[in-house]
C-alpha cells in the first residue's frame, strides 16, 4: 500500500518539469510575436523556426509525462 | 471508464512463427503496410498521365507540394551533397506523416506511438549517418567530438560529453516522436472518457475539448514528422560537413 502511495506521489512529482516547459513555450511565442511585430516581413521564415522550437520544447514535457507513466505502470 | 492506454495494445492478426521467433503480423504491422500502400498510391497515382488534359490536377499539385517541401528542407539543411540522400529522407517523412495521420482516424492504430517502431527508425538514421561520416572522412570523423576553440585542458571533460550527446541522439529522436503521439492520443482518450459519465448537461464540454484536440493533433502529427526529418537532415549535415 505504501509503495502504491509513493508511486502516485512520485508520478505527480515527475511532471513538475511541465513548469519549465510552460515557461519555455511562453518564451518562444513571446519572442515570435515580438519579432513579427518588429518585422512583419520575416513572418514566413520565423514561423517555421518557432514551430520547430515549440515541438522541441513540447517534447521535454512529454519526457516528464513518460517518466510519470513509467513510475505509475511499471 | 475504459483504460486510455488500451488503444496502444498490440494484437496479433496473422500468427506467423519463423524458427521459433514470433514474427506474427500484428495490428501495428497491418497499419504500417496500409501507410506504405497509401504513400505509394499517393505518389504514383499523382503522376499518372491524365487523359484529355495537359494541365496537372490538384492531386499532382499536392504530391509536388510534398516533394518540394522535403526537397527544400534537404537543400537548406544539408546542401548539394544531400541530394543523394533525398529518396531516403523523403520516404522517412512520408512514412511517419502517413503513420501519424492514419492514426488519427478513429478505431485505427498509430504505429508511431510505439517506441520500438520509432527507435528502429531512429537507430537506422543514426547508424546510417555515422557510416556516411566515417566513409566520407575516415579517422577525421573523430574530430567531430572535439569542440572547436576550447583549450586542450578542457578536452578530457568535453570530449566524453560530446560523445555522450552524440550517442543520445537516437534515444531523444525516437522518444520525441513516440511520446508526442502517445501523449496526444492518451489525452484525447482521457477527455473522451469523460463524455458519457458527465451526461447530457456536462458531456458536451469534454467533447468540445476533444474536437479542438483533434485539430491540435493534426498539427502535432505533421509537426513531429517534420521535426524527425529536419533533425535527420541536421545530423546528416553534421556527418557530411563536420561542424
Amino acid at each position: 500500500m505504501e509503495l502504491e502511495a509513493a508511486k502516485m506521489i512520485g508520478a505527480g512529482l515527475a511532471v513538475i518539469g511541465l513548469g519549465g516547459v510552460g515557461a519555455g513555450i511562453g518564451n518562444i511565442f513571446s519572442s515570435l510575436i515580438g519579432s513579427i511585430a518588429r518585422n512583419p516581413a520575416s513572418r514566413s521564415q520565423v514561423f517555421g523556426l518557432s514551430m520547430l522550437g515549440f515541438a522541441l520544447v513540447e517534447a521535454v514535457a512529454l519526457y516528464a509525462l513518460l517518466i510519470s507513466f513509467l513510475i505509475l505502470f511499471t | 471508464m475504459a483504460n486510455p492506454l488500451e488503444q496502444f495494445e498490440i494484437t496479433t492478426v496473422v500468427p506467423i512463427r519463423i524458427a521459433g521467433i514470433d514474427a506474427s503480423l500484428t495490428n501495428a504491422g497491418v497499419f504500417m503496410l496500409i501507410a506504405t500502400a497509401a504513400v505509394t498510391v499517393f505518389m504514383v497515382a499523382a503522376v499518372r498521365p491524365r487523359s484529355g488534359s495537359e494541365v496537372p490536377g490538384r492531386w499532382q499539385a499536392m504530391a509536388e507540394l510534398a516533394y518540394e517541401f522535403v526537397a527544400g528542407m534537404v537543400r537548406e539543411n544539408v546542401g548539394q551533397e544531400g541530394r543523394r540522400f533525398f529518396p531516403f529522407i523523403f520516404s522517412l517523412f512520408m512514412f511517419i506523416l502517413f503513420g501519424n495521420l492514419i492514426g488519427l482516424i478513429p478505431y485505427s492504430f498509430t504505429f508511431t506511438s510505439h517506441i520500438i517502431v520509432t527507435f528502429a527508425m531512429a537507430i537506422t538514421v543514426f547508424i546510417g549517418v555515422t557510416l556516411v561520416g566515417v566513409f566520407r572522412h575516415g579517422l577525421r570523423f573523430l574530430g567531430f567530438f572535439v569542440p572547436k576553440g576550447v583549450p586542450v585542458v578542457m578536452y578530457p571533460l568535453l570530449v566524453p560529453i560530446e560523445i555522450l550527446s552524440y550517442l543520445s541522439r537516437p534515444v531523444s529522436l525516437s522518444i520525441r516522436l513516440f511520446a508526442n503521439m502517445m501523449a496526444g492520443h492518451t489525452m484525447m482518450k482521457v477527455f473522451a472518457g469523460f463524455v458519457v459519465p458527465l451526461g447530457i448537461l456536462g458531456g458536451w464540454a469534454p467533447l468540445a475539448v476533444d474536437v479542438a484536440l483533434s485539430g491540435f493533433e493534426l498539427l502535432v502529427a505533421f509537426l513531429q514528422a517534420y521535426v524527425f526529418t529536419v533533425l535527420t537532415c541536421l545530423y546528416l549535415n553534421d556527418a557530411i560537413h563536420l561542424h
